[in-house]
């Protein structure tokens, strides 16, 4: 005999996460869906469309464009962030009083909130008074990032790792300190190189902090808005016109509703999709 | 291999030691002959860790020097003593198969690839290591991983010394049976000098051909498994060797004689002189006391039984009953305990008397 007591009054406590996921999840995302099948006119006017606007938005060379913008400026900003933020971490005092002062330092750059990164770097980058854009200039260098696409991107690109290498520094310092003594004890005992001893100790026990920080800043950086707004506004020209900037011009700009629901929903899931395949192929190992 | 010696060493985590407590290892002078099993025992924080760091070379003594063989190796760094470590947790490179952990000594050190798969599959068959030579390391169980610790010090040629410490900690009882029968075995084939740190009294005494005992920093005794069985030097030796540990009586010395609760006890090595204001105190292991017609008046408080043996607890009855000391004595399974009035008499050739707690003569 079942003498399991069965508990319905149980749900009620499951109620306000549900209540909340549903809020801030569920009928947001609902809705993007709701308006990506539609064509608006005023006055709440709604025409079920199908999947014209996907077909439009995966043909539109725009599109295209700002997506491989995207996915160029995340490849560059990973490329130099992670093994960066690798270095850094390794050369950062294991102990001693300096230990509380290097994180505080790194922690620096993380705290301060993004639109005022932009700002910060905006007047740094200024040509004729900001302190960067000046002394490049003087030094002979033409630099003018709002008029050079390539010194708008290395503006951009300076100003991300200046931002977020210190998430990196920080994932892979927790990783390097929780490896134990023993470890390069037996190393040192092996006669291991230092380069071996990076190799086949300090990257595999890295691993795990290096995946999250590695997924952390691909989703950041493919999702980057408020700095690139405010630092060079999509511009020159569209040069710096990145996915998220170019689907709040149509949603908000030329108030295509459709169309920028579309498009969202095509962001989301190539973020779930790459995220997917970062985490896969990064974890294949403990899997097998 | 090489003769391992410390000469006068001394060792603070202090900046500048003062008193007596600031030294983690207090002056030390030993020598661990070539192609010995030795075992360094002692309670936690006793300073045998410290002392193999210092032979390791991880840590630099205070003071004094270390030798190995006839070289002073006291500033030499770990890698250029040839010595190998098998750590408490098992440290494997997780990356590699077993056959890269054991070859990785061997490519570090530029050993031509041919001598290096002849040095492998031979450590790996003396370590039943062969079937999984080409798994993952990582796969490894806590045992299997240790072995790998082991087998990378046993690849080289040139290892002057092969420390262990406390290298059964993680593993499962009744593989700890295996492993240990397995790190004799391998000694008395290859003969490496060898010491192993423990607090494990059963571990030391069946590894160890040598076994030095070790409290707060000194040396209390270094003996054969026997010697500290039967003739402790220090009443701390007497505790923390044998299960129960020795029987330590309050004594007097008057006259040539030694007493216990006024009874004159026979002793293996008199006090030749008069102990003033010393404490005096007789040791006696369990085994060596037993029931007798006559002798040391005693209650029997308790008996417990430990398989082969009962162990009963008596005290005198000569001694005032809340202050009495507890006489241990093991009892033969299936002898009787005596009925009426119990006496106790000690074997006199196992019989100390010990000053301030440490050995008379």
């Amino acid at each position: 005999m079942n003498t399991k007591t069965v508990n319905q009054k149980a749900w009620w406590l499951v109620a306000p996460v549900v209540v909340l996921v549903a809020f801030n999840a569920v009928i947001p995302l609902m809705t993007v869906v709701n308006y990506s099948v539609q064509e608006t006119f005023g006055e709440n006017v709604f025409f079920f469309e199908g999947v014209k606007w996907f077909e439009q938005i995966l043909r539109s060379s725009r599109f295209h464009e700002s997506l491989g913008r995207s996915l160029l400026f995340t490849a560059i900003v990973l490329a130099i962030e992670v093994p960066l933020g690798v270095a850094i971490a390794l050369t950062m005092p294991r102990k001693g009083p300096w230990v509380s002062v290097c994180l505080v330092l790194m922690a620096m750059p993380l705290l301060i909130p993004w639109n005022v990164v932009g700002a910060m770097w905006n007047i740094l980058a200024l040509p004729d008074i900001g302190l960067l854009g000046h002394t490049l200039n003087a030094m002979g260098i033409d630099y003018n990032f709002t008029r050079q696409p390539l010194a708008a991107w290395a503006t951009l690109v300076a100003m991300d790792v200046w931002h977020w290498t210190s998430l990196v520094v920080l994932l892979a310092y927790a990783g390097l300190s929780a490896i134990p003594d023993a470890y390069y004890q037996a190393a040192k005992i092996d006669g291991a190189s230092r380069w071996a001893v990076f190799r086949y100790i300090q990257l595999p026990k890295m691993k795990r902090v290096l995946t999250i920080a590695i997924l952390l800043r691909f989703m950041d950086s493919f999702m980057i808005y408020t700095e690139a707004i405010v630092v060079t506004g999509g511009g020159p020209g569209n040069s710096t016109t990145v996915l998220s900037i170019d689907l709040v011009k149509i949603a908000l700009g030329q108030f295509d509703l459709g169309p920028a629901a579309a498009m969202s929903l095509i962001y989301f899931l190539i973020i779930l999709l790459l995220s997917w395949i970062f985490y896969t192929v990064m974890t294949k190992d403990e899997q097998s | 291999m090489a003769r391992i010696g410390l000469k006068n060493v001394r060792h603070s985590y202090r900046e500048h030691p003062a008193a007596d407590a600031d030294w983690a290892v207090k002056r030390l002078d030993v020598e661990w002959a070539e192609g010995s099993a030795n075992a360094l025992l002692g309670p936690s924080g006793c300073g045998k860790t410290t002392l193999l760091n210092i032979i390791s070379g991880l840590l630099r003594p205070t003071e004094g020097a270390v030798f190995f063989g006839e070289r002073d190796v006291t500033a030499a760094p770990p890698d250029a003593r040839n010595i190998a470590q098998v750590f408490q947790f098992p440290v494997v490179y997780d990356t590699m198969s077993v056959f890269d952990n054991l070859a990785f000594p061997l490519r570090n050190r530029g050993v031509p690839a041919a001598e290096v798969e002849k040095r492998v599959r031979e450590i790996a068959a003396l370590l039943d290591l062969e079937p999984m030579l080409m798994q993952r390391a990582a796969g490894l169980t806590a045992d299997g991983k240790q072995k790998i610790s082991l087998g990378r010090g046993l690849v080289r040629d040139d290892v002057n010394v092969i420390m262990f410490d406390e290298p059964l900690t993680v593993i499962d009882p009744h593989l700890k049976w295996r492993l240990r029968g397995k790190l004799k075995e391998l000694h008395q084939r290859l003969r490496p000098t060898m010491i192993y740190v423990t607090h494990d009294q059963t571990e030391a005494l069946t590894f160890a051909d040598q076994v030095l005992v070790m409290n707060e920093g000194t040396v209390v005794q270094s003996g054969t498994p026997v010697e500290l069985f039967e003739r402790p030097r220090h009443t701390f030796v007497g505790h923390f060797i044998g299960s129960p540990g020795m029987n330590v009586l309050p004594a007097t010395f008057e006259n040539g004689v030694a007493r216990f609760a006024g009874h004159v006890v026979e002793i293996a090595t008199p006090l030749k002189a008069q102990q003033d204001g010393a404490r005096l105190e007789i040791g006696v292991r369990p085994e060596f006391v037993r029931f007798a017609k006559s002798g040391i008046g005693v209650r029997i408080l308790k008996v417990a039984d430990s398989g082969r043996y009962r162990i009963v607890d008596t005290v005198a009855d000569a001694e005032p009953p809340a202050t009495a000391t507890i006489i241990k004595l093991l009892v033969a399974e299936g002898t009787a305990l005596p009925s009426g009035p119990a006496f106790l008499k000690f074997d006199p050739a196992y019989t100390q008397l010990y000053v301030d707690g440490w050995i008379a003569g």
